[in-house]
């Protein structure tokens, strides 16, 4: 093995009382794709926004051919050679690629930008790669895969040698994500070093030579791809064996909610298309599905915050026009928002607002808030639920995400709802979270509730659902039985390829 | 050097963090009084000589806290629900004016019991009514209020300009344009005898209590607050927000549009276009020292008018301008943000 | 009919037009920047209150007038690293930090020309800028009168908008002032300090600001006295929506306001039986229709009003 181009050596950085990297070591040789694989909150994305400069570390060293890099500057490591791809964009919609591209790459004085000879490099490196660009283009017209291929060139184009990867495929589909790994073995054997962050077992398996493995910001192992296997890798990760949460067999009853082609248009785009489904009391319904495929709006109009261009819903059997948020409340829908923080509390509001706010009528009367009452249900959520780290008088920015989490799912479970619209619910979480919440969601279930759940997470999807439907571009796929659909069937579903699945079992 | 945040906020640096900043910005003020060549601490001195000295100075010094309280709470409630209403002076003007208007002639003919309080909400409304054109253009066009509000407020000085060299001109007044007086009976009861205080004063404190208790206890306080704090998150929770918006609206600018009817009735009897030396700009001051807590606009408003009140007399014996004060008290805004900032976060390293 | 087209045909008109819109053009294309690079800046009244105010003193103590101009520049640049200091170091509320600059900046102009000079029943004056006698062009029929019988500030006005489009466009500076107004993170990615970048244009701006007062003083009228900006700020911030933060648009933004001001004050001598308070109204109404029609349509920098904090999303 020839020397290795990056050597990060002891790296250890703490937040608060959360050790995020345990000492972590491990090296990159030329050619080179190795995956870091974890969990949520493993650490993977604290260690390589150390290696580019992001955070300083609070022990440790990076080598690159064996210089050590100043940590805590991203120019430096772009000097080095070291470029990011963040799962969130760092691009500008307002400007052009070519402008996304060359930020930073010149002298600041310069008279004029180079931007003949810019343009030149970005399409030779497109070309040497196959990664097709416009670069007039503004970027935020471009699609996630394209704006995702402007982050790679933009890599590229600062002569990055060793390119860092964070959970790439998160924002695509099936199809694009293949293609983008065959995008990277192919830089690999032109003499690039990679490192992937990912979760996922398939790609890490299929795209890494060698894979290194983090939990909770330790180093716990690291395999060559060729030397390993799916099962032990999950175990490492998870460090016990997966299991599915233990389900008593469904017992739906009847149609809660239905959707006859319903359709949501946004600022004249089509954000849902003929969305159908029916929903059934006592059964979880998941509608899986690659982010940004609508499951935003799908929430959003059954939550009652956005309202349908077309289309009929059945509510109880009985066809409602354009839901208000109270109108949802009253009708004993309980909502579980994707995002925590920006939808689901009021950080700077106290426990029992934020327990109370969105059934303000039943906790006031002559528009004065009862606060005793409110304070009694928000310590009853607090009980029953789990929640720790405040009391109903706290301010609810002081939980953590999975103490938020339960304290939002008590105000919507303890009041017996018939439907639960769950997006994401797990999504951030740490396992014990996750578990506490999936048997909340399981145990509503049980009692009758009809759960529509909205995860971008296969496998939460699996463990929870009675039946799937995929959401690609607005539309929904038909519903398959989730105990007959395996995970080849249901990546081709939301890949969209559903038309001519005849393998794909139909359950109406 | 970095920012950290505070996990727990102190309440010593919370109720703190107002009194460090007004020390700090009396302190820089200090300097420019030292450079003006006048002792410090004797100007300081004086100020409070000049805010307190006398019967007749403290009566003043309440006068003069009374419209700041008012227009204090305008800019507390709509900061609050984050509408920024930068337009108080011009909601004091038209309110003040509309009080002219019908209190002059329309309605003089009514009791006094009946005419004050009819005068008040028509003040009041006034104010309204001048906010909700920002407020439209900002639900309708998402235009930023703060331009908006505070372009009005040139067009409102304008329009009092424009009536009281017109239809409202007093014609006794030897051609200087102000308007005609409002009837005697329309005036405010003195709340001390021999001075200009009225109970225009009590008004603004119960008013600040009732708000206070209207924002922790109420439906409307608690979604005008959760629309400030997180807009997309009172929306979830099904908050109403353009309702919500309208409501604390119609609040702020009638709180400013009485300012300027109570001063009217209380102390001047009719409107110049120098009614106003600013009480809806210092209104803002005001607030932001009070940390938008409704109660503490009592203070903040006391403050500031003894820094107003005091620097006159302060000035006539020392010979710094009067704009001292204007300076301290823009200044105590500025240390009071950066206070604020401190309560939470700290400085590492 | 016929006074209308009188009016739009004299000269005097034309150049009232660019005298009036010289300041604008400073205090907006200083906004402009300001705003590009994330950082809306409402000190601007009190700025330029105090650019008019320094400007004239420094003049009226003797130095001369483009040595007035540059102090006035220079305090400008002071209030924009207050706050910048402020806003970007501290990350307070864009609103609350601008609204306390320009209270402090008028407030301060106010104390600072009443300690420097005593109450006097005619205000003190100075010998301001003269047109400026350009060879051939000024001596132009109509033209000459109508565009070339500006003061060299106004050409300076005009020269810094196209400048400032090129820098805006053309050079990398450019494009990291607008990669920090759109996405400071990316910028911190890319090696660009947004921070520096901020403060870089907040000050920059604010000099601008103060130069568009100082030109009221040093130019329009030969005098300080308060309350003289009159608004004329918060136009500029309505102008820079109008222009969607472009400095060619902001440039014929400023005529064409300044087209309908010289127009109205015009019209009030001609027109009887309206009160000239309608008249003095229009630029506000305009302001405010600019900003009603522009606000959607234009295309916001992304980050502007944005704080930026290294390590926070």
């Amino acid at each position: 093995m020839t020397a290795p181009v990056l050597e990060i050596d002891g790296i250890s950085k703490r937040f608060g009382d959360n050790l995020a990297n345990d000492g972590i070591s491990m090296a990159l040789a030329k050619g080179e794709v190795v995956a870091l694989l974890g969990e949520n909150g493993a650490g993977k994305t604290t260690l390589m926004n150390i290696l580019f400069g992001h955070y300083v570390p609070d022990a440790g060293s990076i080598r690159i051919d064996g210089v050590e890099l100043p940590t805590g500057t991203p120019r430096a490591a772009i000097r080095a050679g070291v470029g990011m791809v963040h799962q969130h964009f760092s691009l500008a919609a307002n400007l052009t690629v070519l402008e996304n591209i060359m930020t930073g790459t010149e002298k600041l004085w310069r008279l004029r930008s180079g931007t003949t000879g810019a343009r030149r490099k970005l399409l030779a490196i497109s070309e040497r790669f196959g990664l097709k660009v416009d670069a007039d283009a503004r970027l935020g017209d471009l699609s996630v895969g394209e704006q995702q291929r402007v982050e790679i060139l933009k890599a590229l184009y600062n002569d990055a040698r060793i390119l860092i990867l964070d959970e790439p495929t998160a924002v695509l589909t099936n199809i694009e994500a293949e293609r983008l790994f065959t995008t990277l073995r192919d830089m690999a054997r032109q003499g690039l070093s990679l490192i992937f962050i990912s979760h996922k077992l398939d790609e890490v398996m299929a795209a890494a030579d060698r894979i290194v493995v983090l939990r909770g910001g330790r180093m716990v192992a690291e395999r060559k791809a060729a030397d390993t296997s799916k099962a032990e890798l999950a175990e490492l990760m998870i460090g016990r064996r997966v299991t599915r949460p233990v389900r008593e067999p469904s017992a739906p009853g009847a149609v809660v909610l239905e959707a006859r082609n319903v359709g949501v248009r946004i600022g004249g785009v089509e954000r849902l298309q003929n969305v159908g489904f029916s929903l059934h009391a006592g059964e979880v319904l998941g509608i899986v599905g690659v982010s940004g495929n609508g499951q935003a709006p799908l929430a959003r109009l059954l939550s009652g915050t956005l309202a349908r261009t077309s289309g009929d819903l059945l509510l109880y059997g009985q066809p409602v026009g354009n839901l208000s948020v109270a109108d949802v409340v009253d009708a004993g829908i309980g909502r579980i928002p994707e995002d925590r923080n920006g939808e689901g509390a009021i950080g700077e509001m106290a426990i029992w607002e934020n327990a109370v706010l969105e059934r303000l009528p039943a906790y006031a009367s002559a528009g004065l808030v009862d606060r005793k009452a409110a304070m009694a249900f928000a310590g009853a959520i607090i009980e029953q639920f789990d929640v720790r780290g405040g009391n109903p008088a706290s301010r609810t920015r002081l939980l953590s995400g999975g103490n938020m989490q339960k304290l939002i799912l008590g105000r919507n479970l303890s009041q017996r709802p018939r439907i639960l619209i769950a997006a994401q619910p797990a999504r951030g979480l740490d396992e014990g979270a996750v578990v506490a919440v999936h048997a909340r969601i399981l145990e509503a279930r049980k009692a009758g509730t009809a759960v529509l759940l909205i995860s971008e997470d296969l496998d939460e999807v699996i463990s929870l659902a009675d039946r799937i439907q995929a959401i690609v571009g607005g539309r929904l796929s038909p519903p398959v039985v989730a105990e007959q659909a395996d995970a080849r069937q249901l990546g081709l579903m939301m890949a969209g390829d559903w038309d001519n699945g005849s393998e794909v079992a139909h359950a109406v | 050097m970095r920012f950290e945040r505070r996990e727990q906020r102190s309440l010593l640096l919370l109720v703190g963090a107002p009194f460090a900043a007004i020390v700090v910005a009396l302190a820089l003020s200090g300097i420019l009084i030292a450079i003006a060549g006048a002792p410090v601490l004797e100007a300081y001195r004086r100020i409070l000589i000049g805010a307190f000295g006398s019967r007749l100075s403290a009566t003043e010094t309440l006068t003069r806290a009374t419209p700041l309280m008012l227009t204090g709470l305008a800019a507390a409630v709509a900061f609050r629900a984050r509408l920024w209403n930068i337009g108080a002076e011009g909601q004091f003007y038209l309110g003040a004016l509309a009080v002219a208007a019908f209190g002059s002639q329309l309605l003089a003919g009514l009791p006094g019991p009946i005419l004050i309080p009819v005068l008040l909400v028509i003040g009041a409304l006034a104010g309204m009514v001048l906010i909700l054109i920002p407020l439209w253009l900002r639900l309708r066009f998402s235009v930023d209020e703060v331009v908006t509000s505070l372009l009005m407020n040139f067009i409102a000085v304008l329009i009092v300009s424009m009536l009281v060299d017109g239809i409202l001109k007093d014609p006794l007044a030897f051609g200087w344009p102000q308007s005609q007086s409002v009837a005697d009976h329309a005036m405010l009861p003195k709340l001390v005898s021999r001075s200009r205080l009225h109970i225009g004063l009590a008004i603004a404190v119960v008013l600040a209590f009732i708000i206070a208790f209207v924002q922790s206890r109420t439906v409307f306080g608690l979604q005008s607050r959760a629309a400030g704090l997180n807009p997309q998150g009172a929306v979830f929770a099904g908050v109403p927000l353009s309702r919500t918006l309208f409501k604390v609206a119609c609040l702020s600018g009638g709180l400013a549009g009485l300012a300027g009817a109570i001063e009217v009735m209380g102390v001047r009897g009719y409107v110049t276009t120098d009614l106003s030396p600013g009480f809806g700009y210092s209104g803002i001051v005001v607030a932001m020292l009070a940390n938008l807590n409704p109660v503490g606009v009592i203070f903040a408003a006391l403050f500031t008018a003894i820094m107003f009140v005091g620097a006159d007399g302060m000035s006539r014996s020392l010979g710094i301008p009067t704009y001292i004060a204007d300076v301290t008290v823009a200044l105590s805004l500025l240390t009071m943000v950066v206070a604020l900032f401190f309560t939470q976060y700290r400085v590492r390293r | 009919m016929s006074t209308l087209i009188d009016i739009l045909a004299s000269a005097g008109l034309w150049a009232a037009i660019l005298r009036i819109a010289t300041p604008l053009i400073f205090g907006t294309l200083g906004a402009l920047l300001s705003e590009r690079a994330g950082v809306l800046n409402l000190g601007i009244e009190g700025v330029m209150t105090f650019g008019a105010m320094i400007g004239w003193l420094a003049v009226y103590n003797g130095v001369d007038l483009w040595t007035g101009i540059l102090v006035a520049a220079c305090a400008g640049a002071l209030f924009g690293a207050l706050h910048a200091l402020l806003t970007v170091t501290l990350g307070l509320s864009q609103h609350v930090c601008g609204l306390g600059v320009t209270l402090f900046a008028s407030s301060f102009s106010y104390y600072v020309f009443r300690l420097a000079v005593p109450v006097a029943g005619t205000p003190p004056t100075i010998i301001p800028f003269q047109p400026l006698e350009i060879p051939v062009l000024s001596s132009l029929p109509f033209l000459g009168q109508a565009v070339f019988t500006q003061t060299a500030p106004t050409y300076l006005a005009i020269a810094i908008a196209l400048v400032m489009a090129y820098v805006l466009f053309r050079t990398p500076v450019g494009l990291a002032v607008r990669m920090a107004g759109e996405n400071p993170h990316a910028a911190e990615a890319q090696g660009v300090n947004p921070m520096k970048v901020r403060y870089g244009a907040v000050i920059v701006g604010s000099a601008l600001m103060a130069v568009g007062g100082a030109f009221l003083t040093l130019s329009a009228f030969n005098s300080f006295f308060p309350t003289m900006v009159q608004g004329r700020g918060w136009i500029c911030i309505a102008l820079v929506v109008f222009s969607s933060w472009r400095p060619g648009r902001a440039l014929f933004g400023a005529l064409l306001f300044a087209f309908f001001d010289a127009f109205q004050l015009r019209l009030q001598t001609v027109v009887e039986g309206v009160p000239y308070q309608i008249f003095l109204m229009t630029p506000y109404i305009l302001s405010i229709a600019a900003l009603a029609i522009m606000a959607r349509r234009a295309r916001v920098p992304q980050a502007l009003m944005q704080p930026y904090r290294r390590g926070e999303r």
